[in-house]
């Protein structure tokens, strides 16, 4: 089975997506609702999927200490909110995730 | 008078804000390549979708669906549903984008992922108290998302080359992961911002059991809520 008609027809809907506001909108400003709701949009998508890949473990959430991957991404948050640096926090995160599970 | 950088100014200023991103991206897409074969893809498809598809997430989903030999139908429906944040990015940069002629809007658009994105978004929100913010702010956007989509590709590249020799306990979809949290924790700051973020997170997982990732959106549209709510309790 070819799989590339498929990944095109999900990439043009992909693209679609991404050109959807841009194409439709013309000069005039958005409804003050929408405009409010755009902002906590980045916040709540990313740290939805953050968590998804952090908590979600072999298909059950884990939130307990045997959590490795909880453990480095909440020492990767202290050093992003301190920091302000992606470099920082995904280094750090990354040994911290090497670091305790070499430990364990 | 204030003097902006010109084209090329802001197309490099962007190209070098995106820079630290791809210390998360590149591990990642070197995974995504890796699991993409593993996944029983080519080398050319797997490659391919990086190109048409352009969506590191929702890639990553694919490889599973790939896996578990999920109907095309299926495959289609997710990428889109995973990918449906885009439109709120797109409803984000529109009204500094809607000056542009077709070429550009197109480009941009393509372009558009959540690391690009966080770049280009927040160009335009320090640039919300500039009087007269510069004429080529496209080019900054440009340059943000041509430097993702050059490294997206080329680490693709390299995890299919690399293949089999990249060791799982090396866990590096970890970065993706770490890649978002460097972008949203240091947004979080006031409360209505925070309750988001957490509203989301905590639907997100309680949410986890749904199919095809839809938990995604209704975690997403839930934090937005709680956004909403805070804020005019706030207010």
């Amino acid at each position: 089975m070819s799989w590339l008609p498929i990944f095109l027809a999900a990439g043009l809907l992909t693209f679609a997506t991404r050109l959807s506001f841009i194409a439709l909108l013309g000069h005039e400003g958005f409804p003050p609702l929408l405009k409010r709701a755009l902002r906590f949009v980045p916040p709540a998508v990313l740290s939805a999927i953050i968590c998804m890949e952090v908590v979600v473990r072999d298909g059950a959430p884990a939130l307990g200490a045997g959590n490795v991957r909880l453990l480095a991404a909440a020492l990767a948050a202290l050093v992003a909110w301190r920091t302000r640096s992606v470099l920082l926090t995904v280094s750090i995160g990354m040994a911290a995730l090497w670091t305790i599970q070499s430990l364990l | 008078m204030s003097t902006f950088p010109g084209r090329r100014g802001e197309l490099l200023a962007g190209c070098k804000d995106e820079l630290p991103l791809l210390l998360g991206v590149v591990p990642f897409g070197m995974i995504y390549g890796v699991l993409a074969l593993d996944s029983g893809l080519g080398p050319l498809a797997s490659q391919a979708m990086s190109s048409v598809i352009f969506a590191g997430s929702a890639q990553f989903v694919v490889t599973q669906l790939v896996r578990e030999s999920a109907p095309a139908l299926v495959v289609v429906a997710t990428v889109f549903v995973v990918n449906l944040r885009h439109a709120l990015y797109s409803a984000s940069v529109a009204p500094y984008v809607s000056h542009l002629p077709l070429r550009w809007k197109l480009s941009l658009a393509y372009l558009l992922t959540d690391e690009a994105y966080a770049v280009a978004g927040s160009r335009y929100a320090r640039d919300a108290g500039v009087a007269a913010p510069s004429p080529y702010r496209h080019w900054y956007f440009l340059g943000a998302g041509f430097t993702l989509w050059a490294s997206w590709q080329l680490s693709t590249a390299a995890g299919v080359f690399l293949g089999a020799q990249v060791p799982r306990s090396w866990s590096l979809d970890f970065s993706l992961a770490l890649t978002f949290i460097a972008i949203v924790f240091p947004t979080l700051r006031d409360l209505a911002t925070a309750a988001a973020a957490l509203g989301a997170g905590v639907v997100a997982v309680l949410a986890f059991g749904l199919p095809y990732k839809l938990g995604l959106i209704v975690a997403a549209a839930a934090g937005i809520l709680a956004g909403l709510a805070v804020e005019r309790w706030r207010a």
